[in-house]
């Protein structure tokens, strides 16, 4: 294949790695979007693998089959709970995958350049290197964390902001010398640096806690994209440098909105050591929720239900840790069977990934138009009789919007309050990841229903679908 | 009346008004007029923001709530109209002001300068009346002219009176109806079901389409705006559609002026109609105009006898050329309902709504301690006719989204206050970050060989393509695309495929290999998993 014929595939993929991202714009277009994706991808390396410059297609053979079998099999077997990891996981193999090829670049005998150009395809690599080895490390990180390999509490090294700025200092240092270095003899600077780079790349992500992890993992995923645009920039390959540019902002729009709708800056959450602040100030305790929480039994919480003609529920992490998204789903078409109007509420940062309950309502069968956004949603509450909460807590907290105190504060929250009765299914009255009181819990048309989620989801589902079958046989 | 004993019970708990902010709520002179600005129950949300309610003597008989009633919720009852206007700060009314019957003023005569009256005016309709209320230097907020976006749906009186309207219209067909809606198979016979055709699925349409299906009809409704399809299928009503491509979605979830083309069709389609179904209710208007005709002469001729057509336009017009306003009579052994006090005849009904869609907006305004009429709030920006005498109508034009819950809601414009004071800082702030990248710009053209400035100029672009593309991915689709997003940034291998062509043993070749079989890993498990997670979203 001619340079002219590869080149103008790649003008195909890139157009194709567009309209894959527009697609998905919408849920009706959402499918073909993905099928343009994996034909911009086939192309793309149809192209390549035919063009002049790749020779060697048993070895190529060799990594792409047992490459495309693992991915395969992993797509196929992955829980839709265990989403996040799978993407963290992922992310950290594009940041692998940029470091190795730029090692590999600058190993790669003379290519010709002097002066200027040189410089900047040195700069060109190490960046690269240093992108990738940030993604590969964080998203390790973010992978253990979110599968509770490790705990998911912020770490708080002493002088952690020295330490960062220390790393990068010693990067900026390593930089200089990589770029005097004759040759190949820049070697050693360039691992020692890849070295330090992955050591950023876990403590920044072990300082972010878990509430945080949609902002983390859409850091990440920018991050990939910038890792697969600083290649391209390295290989003077037009296609990588346009799907990293797209990947790049795609992440960096994804991170924009989740800290929107936390109400943080990007740069505190990245920073991290959230909810540790000294929470015990004087004027808190004074504001402290006083009242007690009333708690509520199944079979009250299913004659809400029955009586409610409007429910709104409002799932948070708690729902995909207990797995109890089926049920869950269950219950809505009972309600629905029965001229209920069940509805979805569902905050921008609910769970631990952006969009996470959408999937897992889809997953369970709900169907998306009655998964409702917070912001189409929010007016709603006051026409509401029964709210359930299941395993959310932060996104439902009305000091948010009523505390200037709260460490929450200004951050839009679903305002479940507004209806008639809440009920809050929580396993105990621990605060939520923030480390904030919630007064909603003490409200008095709130009612809580302790204990397992995936228990209790299960026992109202019992006793509906008994209620159902009787009056369907009274009739 | 079971609203109001309940309240009885806690009327002693009354709050004390803080502010002594008063809220007159006089009697409505409009003859036939039962409603009334605000219910025993809405009096009672009033209190609790702080205001004092001042209720007329008789102010809420015709719409079943008593003066006894308005004394246990805690308000006074005030027996002259001319002091109530006096003594309130705030009034709140139903029907735009008018001449008083026994004090022989114009109402608008008995509002004070630096008071605030809140009620229906259709400032477009009653550009006297507008001027009237001007010379009296005081505040009019129009409850017609609130803005239809999803935060002010709560105060929007016109769909709360549509709603009730479009109820009552099929409750007075079937008045006039001599049949069952429902069908029904009896030991005296079979009865089949009545077919009901409502014309415009605005507010009081589907409110009319979920009337006559709870009576067990069989309805059909039309619509230009194909929008509402869903809606209307949602009531369980068939969408009757033409074979004819036109959008008549108008500004602000409204309808427009079709083409002559579409109109002609539409009529043969409601003369295929009328020859079949029992009862017609039309409810299409367009704003700013004469209700459009729809219903001809020669149709309702062709109706069964003892049809009923329900036109709920009659006060714009009407839909049908043979509607008298206010008027209910047969012709040709049609009945025709020309009625425009639909909502009035359900007094109590709309008088608790349009008593909350006022507590709404008194609250949106800041309540009794917050009261202030803020320009800079686009709800009561858009509502406010007239301050301190002068007028501030119509509002800046702003376009709204036309779906009744629109997905985007557009953000909309500021108006600015003070422009000169703000310009002279923000100038630098806005061009501070651009000439930064102006310089750096310069700097890489200075410094870079073309070989790289074609690379960054392809990198710029593409970026700027992201940026755009991805503000438009609906949230719920958020993981689906950071899948995929993951999946293509898998193009990485590319660059291991162009480094392992070497000899076998060497490092480039070995790492090479390695990026290419984690790259192949991500792109196969990013796009099936999208595939996957995509089959499950369904509707």
């Amino acid at each position: 294949m001619t340079n002219s014929l590869v080149t103008v595939a790649y003008i195909a993929a890139s157009a194709l790695f567009i309209l894959s991202l527009a697609g998905l714009s919408h849920q009706e277009t959402a499918r073909k979007g993905n099928i343009y994706g994996i034909l911009g991808m086939v192309i793309a390396l149809g192209a390549t693998a035919l063009s002049a410059e790749v020779t060697s297609y048993s070895t190529l053979a060799a990594v792409v089959i047992p490459g495309g079998i693992i991915g395969a099999i992993v797509a196929s077997r992955v829980a839709m709970t265990s989403m996040p990891e799978l993407v963290a996981i992922l992310h950290s193999f594009v940041g692998l995958a940029a470091v190795l090829v730029g090692i590999a670049n600058y190993l790669q005998p003379e290519s010709g350049l002097s002066g200027a150009e040189e410089a900047i395809h040195h700069i060109e690599i190490y960046l690269g290197v240093f992108i990738g080895a940030i993604t590969f490390t964080g998203s390790i990180v973010a992978f253990a964390k979110l599968r509770a390999i490790i705990g998911s509490k912020p770490l708080m090294l002493p002088a952690r902001h020295f330490l960062n700025i220390g790393m990068l200092v010693g990067s900026v240092i390593l930089g200089t010398q990589f770029m005097g270095a004759a040759s190949t003899s820049g070697l050693q600077p360039l691992l020692i640096m890849t070295a330090i780079a992955s050591l950023l790349g876990i403590h920044l992500v072990a300082a972010i806690g878990g509430a945080d992890m949609p902002v983390v993992i859409s850091m990440l995923n920018s991050y990939s994209g910038w890792a697969a645009a600083a290649a391209g920039f390295m290989l003077g390959n037009d296609l990588l440098i346009i799907t990293g540019a797209l990947v790049g902002s795609s992440g960096a729009i994804l991170s924009y909105i989740m800290c929107k709708a936390m109400n943080r800056g990007f740069l505190s959450v990245i920073l991290g050591g959230f909810g540790a602040a000294p929470k015990s100030g004087g004027s808190k305790s004074a504001d402290a929720p006083v009242g007690e929480a009333t708690s509520t039994t199944i079979e009250d919480t299913v004659e809400l239900l029955k009586n409610a003609k409007n429910v709104i529920i409002a799932p948070g992490y708690g729902m995909a840790v207990a797995q109890a998204q089926h049920p869950v789903a269950q219950i809505t078409k009972i309600l629905r069977d029965r001229g209920t109007n069940v509805r979805f509420g569902i905050h921008p940062v609910a769970g631990r990934l952006p969009g996470h309950m959408n999937v897992l309502l889809a997953e369970a069968n709900v169907p998306y138009d009655i998964v409702l956004e917070m912001d189409e949603i929010n007016e709603d509450f006051t026409e509401t009789d029964l709210v359930l909460v299941i395993g959310a807590n932060d996104t439902v907290n009305p000091s948010a919007l009523t505390d200037p105190e709260s460490p929450i504060a200004g951050m839009p929250v679903l305002e479940v309050w507004n209806a008639k009765n809440v009920v809050v299914m929580k396993r105990g009255m621990s605060s939520g990841y923030a480390g904030v009181d919630n007064p909603l819990f003490y409200n008095d048309n709130t009612e809580m229903l302790f204990g397992d989620a995936r228990q209790n989801v299960d026992a109202i589902l019992g006793q509906l679908a008994a209620l159902n079958t009787k009056t369907a046989v009274a009739a | 009346m079971t609203v109001a004993d309940q309240k009885l019970v806690n009327a002693d708990q009354t709050l004390e008004p803080k502010t002594g902010l008063k809220i007159g709520i006089p009697k409505e002179v409009f003859s036939g007029e039962r409603r009334v600005a605000a219910t025993p129950d809405t009096a009672k949300t009033l209190q609790k923001m702080g205001f004092e309610v001042l209720v007329e003597s008789h102010a809420g008989a015709d719409a079943t709530f008593s003066d006894q009633v308005y004394r246990q919720a805690g308000c006074q009852i005030i027996a002259d109209a001319a002091q109530l206007w006096d003594t309130a700060d705030i009034i709140l009314k139903v029907r735009a002001p008018q001449m008083h019957p026994t004090l022989n003023r114009h109402e608008a005569e008995l509002l004070n300068e630096g008071k605030t009256l809140i009620s229906f005016i259709w400032p477009a309709q009653n550009e006297d009346l507008l001027k009237q209320l001007a010379e009296r230097q005081a505040n009019v907020l129009a409850m017609d002219a609130i803005p239809r976006i999803s935060r002010a749906q709560k105060m929007d009186a016109l769909s709360s009176m549509a709603n009730i309207a479009g109820y009552r219209a099929v409750v007075e067909a079937a008045n006039h109806f001599g049949r069952f809606f429902t069908g029904q198979i009896t030991a005296a016979g079979k009865v089949p079901p009545a077919k009901v055709l409502v014309i415009g699925a605005g507010v009081a349409g589907l409110a009319a389409i979920g009337a006559a299906r709870g009576l067990g009809a069989v309805v059909r409704a039309f619509d230009t705006r194909p929008v509402v399809k869903e809606q209307v299928q949602s009531m369980g009503a068939e969408f009757l559609e033409l074979e004819f491509e036109e959008d008549g979605t108008g500004a602000g979830g409204y309808a427009k002026t079709m083409s002559p083309e579409f109109i002609a069709a539409e009529m043969a389609l409601f003369a295929e109609q009328a020859q079949d179904v029992d009862i017609i209710i039309t409810t299409a208007l367009i704003p700013g105009k004469k209700a459009p005709l729809l219903i001809t002469k020669e149709m309702v001729e062709s109706m069964k006898e003892g049809s009923v057509v329900v036109d709920m336009a009659a006060e714009q017009g009407g839909n049908c050329e043979v509607t008298r306003p206010n008027e209910v009579y047969q012709h040709h052994g049609v009945t025709i309902v020309g009625l425009t006090d639909l909502p009035s005849r359900m007094a109590n009904q709309s008088s608790h709504l349009y008593g909350n869609n006022l507590c709404h907006l008194l609250k949106d305004m800041g309540g009794a301690e917050g009261y202030k009429i803020d320009l800079e709030d686009e709800v009561v920006r858009g509502a406010t006719v007239l301050q301190a005498g002068k007028i501030t109508w119509p509002p800046p034009q702003v376009s709204q989204p036309s779906p009744p819950k629109p997905a985007v809601e557009v953000k909309q414009p500021a108006i600015p206050v003070e422009p000169e004071e703000v310009k002279g800082q923000s100038v630098i702030g806005q061009w501070l970050p651009l000439i930064a990248v102006g310089a750096a710009l310069f700097g890489i053209g200075l410094t870079a060989p073309p070989s790289f400035l074609t690379h960054f100029t392809v990198f710029v672009l593409a970026c700027f393509v992201g940026w755009q593309v991805i503000w438009n991915v609906a949230p719920a689709l958020h993981t689906p695309l950071m899948s995929v997003t993951n999946a293509i940034s898998g193009i990485i291998i590319l660059g291991g495929m162009l480094q392992i062509s070497g000899p076998l043993g060497s490092p480039t070749t070995i790492l090479g290999a390695i990026a290419i079989l984690v790259g192949t890993i991500n792109i196969a498990g990013g796009f099936l998993v999208t595939q996957r997670m995509l089959q499950m979203f369904r509707k």
